[in-house]
């Protein structure tokens, strides 16, 4: 499983699950960046074979209906899903 | 590869469509414009035109439904103000009335078939033809534009009217 790092504030973990082609996606990680938090995703459409199941089944664990953005946040695995930036802010513990 | 004139070309094509069938894009112009790129990525990498904010598994046989413009947009507009990606939004929040906000998926999870949505409903073929038989309830209402005379099969009338321009409270029911 191969995630790509994003360079910030990494007190608290951030995981995001997403699609290369999504808006939400891309706005989560704007917003995430330009806060200086530091994220871990991996954009599951360009997966492929075992790798791509592998990685859906997980997203499908933390969010059912597996859609995306799902984010994963912090030791307690907060899932968010969708580009709601308060609640990832509030998570992550910033202001907006 | 697609470069930013194929984004361009598209988003105008599409923009156009939507305005001359009382449709409305995403006023942030950015925004709509990467989701028109997610497009014409899934375009080049499926052969057809996914849904850039759904996973895309299987031909296209499985995924007709989220091919752009999917079967959930009008009423996800009619809902919630915008279709699920947001590439297309009521006219309030075309104007900036109304905020974008981000909306739950109406298509079925993986591995489920029942999303409540009566268009999941498979009818046998045999039954569809007999549907409008006395004491058969219909899978959707029909509108009826009482401008022009447009019928529409669904589960509330279109924002505007695609043929004549007539706003929403324009419809009455017609069938039931």
């Amino acid at each position: 499983m191969e995630f790509t790092h994003v360079d910030g504030d990494d007190t608290i973990a951030v995981t995001i699950f997403s699609l290369s082609t999504c808006g939400h996606c891309r706005r989560t990680k704007t917003f995430l960046q330009e806060k200086g938090i530091a994220y871990d995703y991996i954009d599951v459409d360009l997966l492929s074979g075992e790798t791509f199941t592998e990685v859906y089944d997980l997203v499908k664990s933390y969010n059912p209906r597996g859609s995306f953005p799902t984010i994963v946040i912090g030791e307690k695995k907060q899932v968010i899903v969708g580009d709601r930036l308060d609640e990832i802010a509030a998570a992550v513990g910033i202001a907006i | 590869m697609i470069n930013q004139s194929d984004i361009e070309r598209r988003y105008l094509a599409i923009k156009e469509q939507a305005e001359k069938s009382g449709y409305h894009l995403n006023p942030d112009e950015d925004f709509a414009k990467e989701l028109v790129h997610g497009i014409l990525t899934n375009e080049e990498r499926y052969g057809f035109a996914a849904c850039p904010c759904r996973l895309c598994v299987g031909p296209r046989e499985e995924n007709l439904d989220i091919i752009c413009p999917c079967d959930y947009r009008d009423q996800d507009i009619t809902e919630f103000g915008v279709c699920y990606c947001a590439l297309y939004v009521s006219k309030d929040v075309a104007a900036g009335i109304t905020p974008v906000s981000y909306i739950p998926d109406r298509r079925a999870p993986p591995g489920k078939c029942d999303s409540g949505d009566p268009k999941q409903t498979e009818v046998p073929e045999d039954e569809k033809s007999s549907l409008l038989q006395e004491g058969r309830p219909l899978l959707y209402p029909v509108f009826r534009c009482r401008v022009c005379g447009y019928l529409c099969a669904r589960t509330s009338p279109p924002e505007t009217c695609p043929i004549c321009g007539a706003a929403s409270d324009r419809f009455e029911k017609y069938l039931q």
